[in-house]
C-alpha cells in the first residue's frame, strides 16, 4: 500500500499501456474479449486514480504532491520527474474520468481493427496522463508528441470520408507547434544555469547544471530578461495555442472532429485541448510572467475572436459534429479570456471552465455520436422530433444543451460566471464580448435542440430509431452526474485550485493581491465564496 | 624528424587490416566457393574480427605513422558506424542478389574495401590521406552501384554518379592543391597554422575554401551539389542504396568534420556562413522535392538530403552539444535507415520491384510486425519521441540554440515537421489502404536480423541513451 501511494501517479499513468501490451497478445478475432479487456483497463484505471482525491492534502495544494523524481537522461539532466498540484489534479481525474467513457462508447460504434483501436486508445490514454503529471519539461515533450502517433490513427483509420486529411492536418498542425515549443524549452535549459550560478539560493535547491526541472524555471522566473521572455512565450504561444486551439490555429479542429469517431472527437475535445490550456497555466503564465503580461492585448483579443467568430460559425452549421467542434472554438476562448484576465477569478474560472467544457462537450460529442450509429448521419436537416421517440436521449441532450451554454444549476454556469467576474474586473469591454458569447452560445446551442429534437417527426428514416440502451446511458450518466455536482456545489473543486491560482496570480503580477484595488472589490480567497454563493443565489432567483 | 614507421603503428590500423585480409580473402573464396551466401557469412566474420581489434582500440589516442593519421576516438566512433552499417548492408544483401540475380563475391569484398577507405578518411590528420581514402570508399562504392549488370537504372546509375564523383573529387583536389600551395604542407595542422596567419579575406584562401567545400557538398549531397543522389540511389541496389545512404554519408562527414574543424578551422567566420546557406537550403529542397516522389528510394534519397542538411547544423555551432550532435545523429540515422532500407529490400521478389509507395499499401494485414517496425523506422526519421531520432535531432537543435542560430533552428524544426507529412504518406499505405499486392515479404534471416538490431537500437537510444550521449562525448574533437 505503501508503494501505492508513493507511486500512484506513475501506476496512473502507465496502467492503461500494460494493459495496451497485455492487448497485444490477444487473439485480433476475439472482439468481446479485447472489448471486455481495453473497458476493465480503463475502469480500473479510473478507480486507481480514485485514491489521489483522498489522498491529495487540499491545505496545500499549491505544492506538488506525489511527487517521485529519479534520474532518467543523466548526461542531460533530464529526470523522471512526476507530482501534481490543484490544477493537475483536476485535469488528471478529468482524463481518467473520459477515458473510461470514450472507451465504453466505443463499443458498437467500432467494429473493424477492433485490437489496434483499443491498443490505440489506451497508448493516448498514457501519453495524456503523462502531459499532466510531468514536472520534468523534457518527459512532458516526451508525451506531448508521443500522444500524436495514436490520435493520428484514431482519425486516420476509423474516421469519416475525409479522414486521411484531417488526420495529417492534425498531425501536422501541432507538430509545427510542439517543434516551436521545444525551442523554447531549449533556450530554458541553456539559460538556467547562468542565472543559477548568480543565485546561491536556486543553484542549492536545483544544482548549477543544465535541469529541465519545471519547478526550476520557475524559480528562475524573476531573473529572465523581459527580451527573452518575449521570445520564449511565442514559441510556447505557437506550442499551446495550436492546442487549444487560439483562434487563428483553430482551423484543424473542426476537421479532426468531424472526420474521428465518436470516442476521438470526445477524448480531443474533453482532454487534448485541456493539454493546451495546461500549457499555458504551468509554463507560460509562472515562468515567463514578463512575457504573459506583454501579450495580454493579443491574448484576449485572439480569445474574443474566437469566442465570437466560433460562436457565429457554429450557428451556420449544417452537421450537429462542426457544431459542437465551432462551440469548442468558443468555449476554450471563454477560457483564455479568463486566464488571461490574470487575476484569481479569471483564472479560477478558466481551469474550472476546462473541466466544464471536457463534461459538457464530451458529452454533447457522445449524444451526436449515438445519433450517428443510428441514423448514420449527423445533418440536421435529416433529424426532427426526435424527441417524440427517443425521451430519453431527448432529455439527456437537454441537460447537457443547458450545461453548455450556461444553465444556473449546472457547471457552465459557475465557470462562465466566475470567468465574467474576472474579465469585468479588468476590463468591461473584455466582460462585455465575452457575454455576448454566451448569448450566441445560447442562441445556436438551443436552436440546435429545436431542430432536431422539437418539431414533427416527419422523416420515414426517423420514425424507428430505438432510445439509448443501457450503455450508452452508462456513459452519459457519469457526466450529467458532474455537471450538477459543479453547478450545485463547486466548493471541492475551488479548494483544490484557489491556492494554485493564487501562487500563480502572486508570480505573474506580484502585489497584486495586496494592491489596494483588490482589497476593495476581492479579498484573498474571495473567488471560492463568490462561486460558492453564485448557484445558491441563482437558485433563489428560479 | 621522427621515424616515420614504426611497428606499432600497425597495431593502430589493425581493423582496417583486417577489413583489408578479408576483402582478398573474399576474392580469392569467390573462386572457389558455389553457394555465394558463405562469402557473406565471411564477410561479416571479416567485420567481427575488426570490431574485435576496433573494440581494442577503445580509447587509444596516438597519431600514427608520422602525423598521416589519427587513432582517436572521434575516428572511433565513426568507424563503429562504418562497421555496423556495413554489417546490417550485407545481412541484407545476401538474399536480395540472389533474387537480383547478381550474386558475387566481389561485392562483399567491395564493400569490405570502401569500409576500409571510410576508416582512413575518418582518421585522416592529412589531405593525402584523406584522398586516398576518399577514393578507395568512391571506387567501391561506383562498382557496387552499378552491380546489378543487366540492369539499365543500375548502369546509369553507376555512370552518373561516377563522372559526378570523379568531377567533385577534381575540384576537391584544386582546393587541396591551393592549401597545399598555402601552407607548404599536407598536413592538417600545418594548413590550420598557415591560414591563421594570412590576412583576413585573403583570396587564396577563400578560394580553396570555396572549392574544398564544394568538393564536399558533393560527398555528403548537399544542394546545390545533391542532383546526383536520387538517381543513383534508385539505380543501385536498394542493399547498396542502404550502404550509401548511411556509411557513405557518415564517412563524408568524418572528412567534412575532420577538414572543417581541423584544417581550415582559422576560416570559420567564413565557412559557417556557407555552411548556414547550404544547410537551410539541403534540408528545405530535400524536403520539399521529397513530398513529390511516388517511388520509395527516391522518397528515401531526398530524405537523406534534408537529413544531411541538419547535420550540417553540428558543425555551424561547432562547440561541444554541435560535435556529440555529428556522431550521435549519424549512429542513429544509421540504425533507423538501415531498417527501413531492410523493410524496402523485403518487399524486393523476383517479380516485384517493391519501390513503388503503392506496394506498400495494406503491408500491415499483410505482415503486421514489419509495418509496425516501419513506422517506427519513419517515426524516427521524423524525430517523433521515444524513438532515437528524437535524441539525434534534440542535439542539433540543442547545440543551434546553444550558440545563439536562431533562425536556423527554427528553420531546422519547421523542416522536421514538414519532413512528417512524407513519411507519413507511407504510413497512410502501410495502415490506412487495402492491400493490393497479396504476397509476403521475403523474410530472410539477415533482413530479420538487421531489422531486429535495427529495431532494438532505434529503441534503446530513444528510451535511454546515456551510453551512447558517453560514447559520443568522448569522440568529440577538440578543434585546432
Amino acid at each position: 500500500m505503501d508503494f501505492f501511494r508513493t507511486h500512484i501517479l506513475t501506476i496512473v499513468a502507465f496502467w492503461p499501456v500494460a494493459g495496451m501490451l497485455v492487448l497485444l497478445f490477444m487473439n485480433k478475432e476475439n472482439k468481446s474479449l479485447i472489448r471486455w479487456w481495453a473497458n476493465l483497463v480503463v475502469i480500473s484505471g479510473f478507480l486507481i486514480s480514485l485514491p489521489l482525491w483522498f489522498w491529495f492534502d487540499f491545505e496545500n495544494s499549491d505544492q506538488m504532491q506525489f511527487v517521485v523524481k529519479a534520474p532518467w537522461i543523466q548526461s542531460l539532466g533530464v529526470e523522471y520527474h512526476v507530482g501534481i498540484d490543484g490544477i493537475s489534479l483536476l485535469l488528471l481525474l478529468l482524463t481518467t474520468l473520459m477515458g473510461p467513457l470514450a472507451v465504453l462508447s466505443s463499443w458498437e460504434a467500432i467494429d473493424t481493427r477492433v485490437k489496434e483501436y483499443y491498443a490505440f486508445m489506451l497508448m493516448l490514454q498514457t501519453g495524456m496522463l503523462g502531459v499532466f503529471i510531468s514536472l520534468d519539461f523534457f518527459m512532458f515533450y516526451v508525451f506531448w508528441e508521443v500522444m500524436l502517433v495514436p490520435m493520428y490513427f484514431l482519425i486516420g483509420v476509423w474516421g469519416g470520408p475525409r479522414k486521411l486529411y484531417a488526420a495529417i492536418k492534425f498531425f501536422l498542425y501541432t507538430l509545427v507547434g510542439s517543434v516551436l515549443l521545444l525551442l523554447g524549452i531549449l533556450a530554458l535549459y541553456f539559460t538556467y544555469p547562468n542565472i543559477a550560478a548568480q543565485n546561491p539560493a536556486i543553484a542549492a535547491q536545483f544544482g548549477t547544471e543544465p535541469t529541465f526541472n519545471v519547478l526550476a524555471f520557475h524559480a528562475i522566473a524573476p531573473f529572465l530578461t523581459a527580451t527573452f521572455q518575449w521570445w520564449v512565450f511565442l514559441a510556447f504561444f505557437v506550442g499551446f495555442a495550436i492546442k487549444v486551439p487560439m483562434f487563428p490555429f483553430h482551423t484543424w479542429l473542426p476537421d479532426a472532429h468531424v472526420e474521428a469517431p465518436t470516442a476521438g472527437s470526445v477524448i480531443l475535445a474533453a482532454v487534448l485541448l485541456k493539454m493546451g490550456t495546461y500549457g499555458f497555466l504551468r509554463f507560460s503564465l509562472p515562468i515567463l510572467p514578463e512575457g504573459s503580461k506583454a501579450f495580454v492585448p493579443m491574448m484576449i483579443t485572439l480569445s474574443i475572436i474566437a469566442i465570437i467568430y466560433g460562436a457565429l460559425v457554429a450557428m451556420m452549421q449544417p452537421d450537429m459534429k462542426k457544431l459542437v467542434a465551432y462551440s469548442s472554438v468558443s468555449h476554450m476562448g471563454f477560457v483564455m479570456l479568463g486566464m488571461f484576465a490574470l487575476n484569481p477569478n479569471g483564472l479560477n474560472g478558466s481551469i474550472i471552465q476546462q473541466i466544464n467544457h471536457g463534461i459538457s462537450t464530451g458529452a454533447l460529442f457522445l449524444i451526436v455520436g449515438i445519433i450517428y450509429d443510428r441514423r448514420h448521419t449527423r445533418e440536421i436537416a435529416q433529424l426532427g422530433g426526435l424527441s417524440n421517440r427517443m425521451p430519453v436521449y431527448a432529455t439527456v441532450f437537454l441537460i447537457m444543451t443547458m450545461s453548455s451554454i450556461g444553465l444556473p444549476l449546472l457547471n457552465g454556469f459557475i465557470g462562465e460566471f466566475t470567468i465574467m467576474m474576472g474579465a469585468l474586473q479588468e476590463n468591461l469591454w473584455w466582460a462585455i464580448a465575452g457575454g455576448s458569447g454566451i448569448v450566441l452560445g445560447a442562441a445556436y446551442m438551443l436552436w440546435l435542440y429545436q431542430r432536431t429534437m422539437f418539431g414533427k417527426l416527419d422523416n420515414p428514416a426517423n420514425q424507428n430509431l430505438p432510445d439509448m440502451n443501457w450503455r450508452e446511458l452508462a456513459t452519459l450518466i457519469p457526466l450529467i452526474a458532474m455537471a450538477f455536482w459543479i453547478g450545485l456545489y463547486p466548493a471541492p473543486f475551488f479548494r483544490a485550485l484557489d491556492k494554485p491560482v493564487i501562487k500563480l496570480v502572486e508570480k505573474v503580477r506580484p502585489g497584486y493581491l495586496q494592491g489596494p484595488q483588490l482589497n476593495a472589490t476581492a479579498p484573498q480567497g474571495a473567488p471560492v465564496e463568490a462561486a460558492g454563493a453564485a448557484p445558491d443565489g441563482a437558485g433563489e432567483t428560479r | 624528424m621522427e621515424q616515420f614507421f614504426k611497428l606499432q603503428d600497425l597495431g593502430a590500423i589493425a581493423p582496417e587490416i583486417y577489413l583489408l585480409l578479408f576483402g582478398m580473402i573474399l576474392l580469392i573464396f569467390d573462386l572457389l566457393v558455389k553457394d555465394k551466401r558463405v562469402l557473406g557469412l565471411i564477410a561479416l566474420a571479416g567485420i567481427g574480427m575488426s570490431g574485435a581489434f576496433l573494440f581494442n582500440l577503445h580509447g587509444v589516442d596516438v597519431e600514427a605513422y608520422g602525423g598521416l593519421l589519427k587513432v582517436d576516438q572521434f575516428a572511433w566512433f565513426f568507424k563503429l558506424i562504418f562497421l555496423i552499417a556495413a554489417a546490417l548492408s550485407i545481412a541484407i544483401s545476401m538474399r536480395y542478389l540472389d533474387i537480383e540475380r547478381e550474386h558475387h563475391g566481389e561485392y562483399y569484398a567491395l564493400i569490405l574495401l570502401a569500409a576500409m577507405g571510410m576508416m582512413f578518411m575518418a582518421g585522416a590528420a592529412d589531405l593525402v590521406t584523406l584522398y586516398i581514402g576518399l577514393e578507395t570508399m568512391a571506387i567501391g562504392t561506383y562498382v557496387l552501384v552499378g552491380f546489378l549488370r543487366s540492369n539499365q537504372r543500375s548502369n546509369e546509375a553507376a555512370l552518373k554518379y561516377f563522372l559526378l564523383g570523379a568531377f567533385s573529387s577534381a575540384i576537391l583536389l584544386y582546393g587541396m592543391s591551393l592549401l597545399y600551395g598555402v601552407a607548404g604542407s599536407t598536413r592538417f595542422a600545418d594548413i590550420a597554422d598557415a591560414l591563421s596567419r594570412r590576412p583576413v579575406d585573403d583570396p587564396i584562401s577563400l578560394t580553396a575554401l570555396i572549392t574544398l567545400s564544394a568538393g564536399m557538398f558533393f560527398k555528403i549531397a548537399a544542394v546545390p551539389f545533391h542532383q546526383w543522389t536520387p538517381d543513383a540511389y534508385e539505380g543501385a541496389p536498394t542493399s547498396i542504396t542502404a550502404f550509401m545512404s548511411v556509411a557513405v554519408k557518415a564517412a563524408s562527414f568524418a572528412m567534412l568534420v575532420r577538414v572543417f574543424m581541423g584544417a581550415i578551422y582559422p576560416l570559420r567566420p567564413e565557412w559557417t556562413a556557407i555552411l548556414a546557406a547550404v544547410s537551410v537550403l539541403t534540408m528545405t529542397i530535400g524536403n520539399i522535392a521529397a513530398i513529390t516522389q511516388s517511388n520509395i528510394k527516391r522518397l528515401l534519397a531526398y530524405s537523406s538530403i534534408s537529413h544531411a542538411g541538419y547535420v550540417l547544423i553540428g558543425l555551424i555551432a561547432g562547440n561541444d552539444t554541435g560535435m556529440i550532435a555529428i556522431p550521435m545523429y549519424l549512429l542513429i540515422y544509421t540504425f533507423t535507415n538501415l531498417g527501413a532500407w531492410a523493410i524496402v529490400v523485403a518487399l524486393r521478389k523476383r517479380d516485384v520491384i517493391g519501390e513503388h509507395i503503392d506496394e506498400m499499401n495494406g503491408l500491415f494485414f499483410r505482415h503486421p510486425v514489419a509495418a509496425i517496425l516501419m513506422l517506427i523506422f519513419l517515426l524516427s526519421l521524423a524525430g517523433i519521441p521515444p524513438t532515437a531520432g528524437f535524441i539525434a535531432k534534440y542535439f542539433l537543435f540543442a547545440a543551434a540554440i546553444e550558440t545563439g542560430h536562431n533562425v536556423l533552428a527554427v528553420i531546422a524544426v519547421l523542416n522536421a515537421a514538414v519532413s512528417l507529412y512524407f513519411y507519413l504518406r507511407i504510413v497512410v499505405a502501410m495502415f490506412m489502404r487495402d492491400a493490393t499486392e497479396k504476397t509476403g515479404l521475403v523474410l530472410s534471416p539477415g533482413v530479420v536480423t538487421a531489422m531486429a538490431v535495427a529495431f532494438i537500437f532505434t529503441m534503446w537510444i530513444g528510451l535511454y541513451p546515456d551510453p551512447f550521449i558517453a560514447m559520443a562525448r568522448q569522440a568529440v574533437i577538440v578543434a585546432y
